[in-house]
């Protein structure tokens, strides 16, 4: 009886060892394809082909907002390497400012510029008040809008 | 744990343990809400609906720790084949379940607003989804035998490949781009979350908890009455078979406690 146990948890742990084995070389596989968004850097290096939908996630580069008379948003993704300039013409959600994570989904121009049709505002980990936002601005540990968020 | 085992030992521990448990949360439940809800401060960016996070967190960590547990309990019952096991896996499965549906649900509340969608398709997002159809699909195998100690064991084994599930949506915001921001709480450099706002956290994370072991206990419970019922049920009518033989044979009946 004691050694059909010691058995049984053999085979469990062998069979969860090898689940564990297959899924990270699935995960390993998967890789980039699984990521939400490509980054700026990526696009410069001619990762992605004009005319194929993609997402681009980054930072709205700061002072680069401006918006064209016929109601077209302009601004500039940024992951502080790279920039794509984006236009896009629609709602931008609440947390959408200049500084803030965003990801847009739409097509590369052959000129280089991003037609997006959709602007996703990506909300970071800090959490805190107010005053704790303005107190590390003002103490210059932080400059207000959320920023050097890439890993 | 093999004394733990015996279901009847198992039923005195459980009643002395819910009632405290149960007084616990109700008792931190009001103090909670009201520090999260009034007390605790807006968040600097997202204002007020940031505490929609007081739910959302604690749901989403129980999602996964039942989870846990329930592919703890299928390790029990697979190689050491205590019925206990398989019934605690059981009976916390339709909590995790639910636990992981309000996640989804506020998760998609709050990402209307603040990503400007309610739902996309990133690797957290999709990890969760999958565990609630792991949780469904547990549930839903454990009960499609007509032999409960058949449907304990595939459901068993499905809980175990499912765990691989577990380490996915705990690392998928740090493996991949995802529009779901990075964790908060849990993070080797320490929170990035203000503490007058971590704390509430940390008592709904209890409340839910505690409302999870109450709850579970109740239910295993209610499991044992329910097989005890009918291993008494299928003695009665294997009695009632055979009125000729002068003296009822002992019933051949499987081994519940």
């Amino acid at each position: 009886m004691r050694f059909r146990k010691r058995q049984r948890l053999l085979i469990v742990g062998l069979a969860l060892l090898l689940l564990a084995g297959a899924s990270a070389l699935v995960l390993a596989a998967l890789g980039d394809s699984v990521a939400f968004f490509v980054t700026p850097s990526e696009i410069a290096a001619g990762e992605a082909e004009p005319g194929r939908r993609l997402r681009i996630g980054g930072l709205v580069a700061e002072g680069s907002l401006s918006r064209l008379p016929d109601g077209t948003v302009r601004f500039r993704v940024t992951d502080t390497r790279e920039e794509v300039t984006v236009t896009y013409r629609g709602l931008l959600p609440d947390l959408f400012r200049e500084g803030q994570g965003v990801v847009v989904t739409g097509t590369l121009r052959p000129d280089g510029t991003f037609a997006a049709d959709e602007v996703l505002a990506k909300h970071d980990e800090r959490y805190m008040p107010k005053e704790v936002a303005d107190a590390l601005e003002e103490a210059g540990y932080w400059e207000g809008a959320p920023r050097g968020e890439k890993r | 744990m093999h004394r733990l085992a015996n279901p009847r030992r198992f039923r005195r521990l459980a009643d002395r343990v819910w009632p405290w448990t149960l007084a616990a949360m109700l008792l931190l439940l009001p103090v909670g809400l009201v520090w999260a809800l009034v007390v605790a401060p807006p968040d600097y960016q997202q204002g007020d609906a940031a505490r929609i996070m007081y739910v959302h967190v604690p749901a989403a960590w129980l999602a996964t720790f039942v989870y846990a547990v329930i592919v703890v309990s299928a390790v029990v019952a697979l190689v050491w084949r205590h019925p206990l096991a398989e019934v605690a896996g059981r009976a916390a499965a339709p909590i995790g379940a639910a636990f992981t549906f309000v996640a989804l649900v506020t998760g998609a509340i709050w990402g209307k607003p603040m990503w400007g969608t309610w739902w996309v398709w990133d690797a957290r997002l999709t990890s969760v989804l999958i565990l609630f159809f792991l949780y469904l699909g547990y549930i839903a195998l454990h009960d499609a035998f007509d032999d409960p100690q058949r449907g304990g064991r595939a459901a068993a084994i499905l809980a175990l490949v499912g765990a691989v599930d577990l380490p996915i949506i705990k690392f998928s915001v740090e493996w991949w781009n995802t529009l779901h921001q990075p964790a908060s709480v849990l993070r080797l450099d320490g929170p990035t979350i203000a503490p007058e706002m971590l704390w509430p956290l940390l008592v709904m994370v209890a409340v839910f908890k505690l409302y999870f072991v109450t709850v579970w206990l109740l239910a295993i419970q209610t499991r044992l009455a329910e097989r005890r019922i009918h291993t008494l049920w299928a003695r009665r009518s294997a009695v009632e078979a055979r009125p000729a033989a002068g003296s009822p044979s002992p019933a051949p009946a499987s081994p519940a406690g």
